[in-house]
């Protein structure tokens, strides 16, 4: 039972590496821009909700009403002044200027809050479980942040897949001059899918920061979660993406089960097994 | 006829290369213009420096008798200018109704719409939901065509109508001609098919290494001055 328990937890803890890792496997798909401030972001999101829950007193799940919008307009202006004018034909310079960006949100959230540890007070939701079986239990928490893994995944794909905006991704995606051609400004697109992006990274942010503590350094572990889950799933697959996420949960909750000290050890193993084995991940979606 | 489309001495480069020397063309609304020339004679760099492509001259290319300057694609698009591009370049991981609807989404006002399109070929009708990739040579040009038409585009611009393709489709892509024509759509048509090009264009330019080396209409051009001008005069 302990055994299946371990692999409960890491499945639902999956759902937050999957949170992590659904806006950078959006970006890369859209614009193969591999973003290094992600799990910067994320952070930079947690600090948000923070500010937000500390200055109004609300709960940290009413917060994502403000922090949701705010990190959309954070990146829509982030990718039309900053990050359009590094996409080209070079994938070196969105990636040397994301790291940039990385180093710049750590040390304006080391300025602005300190080095101190913080953590979001989700009241009794914290505690809160559901008892499947004799020794077998699930908490309310991480059902909610798996729920809302799941349910980013499909929000992403109706509008990957039913909307305007993501024919428009995804004809961009396809042939950048072609769909310039069709009328689309690409700088705009872009930005709309980054817009998206950081929204889910709201998301990530303020789960993250009501399940641990979090400080202005913690962003490049989540990035490498968030790259682990994403390239163990598959470049540009959502639901792979997700996939990815729970694999690595589980390696993690797995490998403490037999050893705590073999938690993210275990993680990162099957993680180099996945790339050693099937580079393109378990369900690639990418063709070049 | 007011000119729609005026180039004058456009010059086009690829970093130190140069494609174009001074190459003059004007379009009417509703004339039909083919271009013919050899492999690399830059009919392509010609159909993509109007579209904006490959940047050139600001004052080179007037569109309704106002300078193009650097226009961006999309702005070219919502000003009226389509094309169907080389090698048909259709959004591979869209449908074939998806593909035709991001033409659309200009919402230009026209006679073409997905319902006029499918009128014109039917064959994408019942393909509409079949993914782009999956869909024969002389479908995938169907679509292409389909796709810039929905933008209800005053020039339409064909770069290798028939290249490619097996000559029973190839007549049935000429075969839509009268009908695009017929809305009023300048057509610019890049073709290596001569008797094909000669069949429906109102006037032929002939490039020769980047140069106008011809012009006419069809009828005015002799065979000899064609083959001349396309391959460039015998010694």
């Amino acid at each position: 039972m302990t055994f299946a328990n371990a692999v409960l937890q890491g499945v639902l803890l999956g759902g937050l590496y999957g949170l992590f890792a659904a806006g950078l496997s959006l970006i890369f798909g859209v614009m193969r821009l591999v973003n290094i401030a992600h799990g910067d972001l994320i952070v930079l999101s947690a600090f948000l909700a923070f500010s937000v829950v500390d200055a109004l007193g609300i709960h940290p799940l009413t917060s994502l009403l403000l922090v949701i919008p705010t990190m959309a307009v954070i990146g829509y202006v982030l990718q039309r002044v900053v990050l359009n004018r590094t996409l080209g034909r070079d994938i070196l310079p969105p990636l040397l200027v994301t790291f940039g960006l990385s180093i710049v949100i750590q040390n304006a959230l080391l300025e602005v809050y300190s080095a101190d540890s913080r953590k979001l007070d989700a009241g009794a939701l914290e505690t809160a479980s559901i008892t499947l079986a004799d020794g077998l239990s699930v908490g309310v928490l991480p059902l909610l942040m798996f729920g809302a893994a799941v349910a980013v995944v499909v929000g992403l794909q109706l509008v990957f897949y039913r909307t305007a905006m993501g024919r428009a991704f995804r004809a961009v995606s396809d042939d950048r001059e072609i769909a310039e051609v069709m009328g689309l400004d690409p700088a705009k697109v872009y930005a709309a899918a980054m817009a998206l992006s950081l929204a889910v990274v709201a998301i990530a942010g303020t789960f993250l920061a009501m399940r641990t503590y979090f400080d202005p350094a913690s962003g490049p572990i989540r990035l490498i979660y968030g790259f682990e889950a994403v390239i163990i799933g598959g470049l540009g697959n959502l639901w792979g993406t997700l996939v990815g996420g729970i694999i690595l949960g589980v390696a993690q909750t797995v490998g403490a089960q037999i050893n705590p000290g073999w938690q993210l050890l275990a993680g990162h193993l099957v993680f180099l097994l996945v790339l050693a084995i099937r580079p393109q991940g378990l369900m690639p979606k990418m063709e070049d | 006829m007011a000119e729609l489309l005026e180039i004058c001495a456009l010059d086009a480069h690829y970093g130190d290369f140069q494609a174009l020397f001074g190459v003059d063309l004007t379009l009417v609304g509703g004339e039909t213009v083919a271009v013919i020339g050899a492999n690399g004679a830059g009919k392509s760099t010609l159909m993509k420096s109007i579209m904006g492509l490959v940047k050139n001259r600001a004052d080179a290319i007037r569109l309704r008798g106002a300078p193009v300057g650097d226009r961006p694609a999309y702005r070219l698009a919502v000003d009226g200018v389509s094309l169907v591009p080389e090698g048909r370049r259709l959004f591979r991981s869209l449908s074939v109704a998806e593909n035709l609807v991001i033409g659309g989404r200009l919402k230009r006002p026209g006679h073409w719409s997905l319902a006029t399109v499918y009128g014109l070929f039917p064959v994408l009708k019942e393909r509409c939901h079949a993914p782009a990739e999956a869909l024969s040579g002389g479908q995938r040009q169907m679509v292409a065509i389909g796709r810039a038409l929905m933008a209800n585009p005053d020039i339409l611009m064909i770069d290798e109508a028939s290249l490619g393709l097996a000559p029973t489709v190839v007549k049935d892509i000429y075969r839509a001609f009268p009908a695009i024509r017929a809305e009023g759509t300048a057509i610019l048509l890049v073709e290596q098919d001569i008797a094909q090009a000669m069949g429906v264009a109102d006037r032929v330019v002939c490039l020769q290494e980047g140069r106008v080396a011809l012009e006419g209409a069809p009828g005015e051009l002799g065979r000899e001055a064609i083959t001349a001008a396309y391959f460039g005069a015998a010694p």
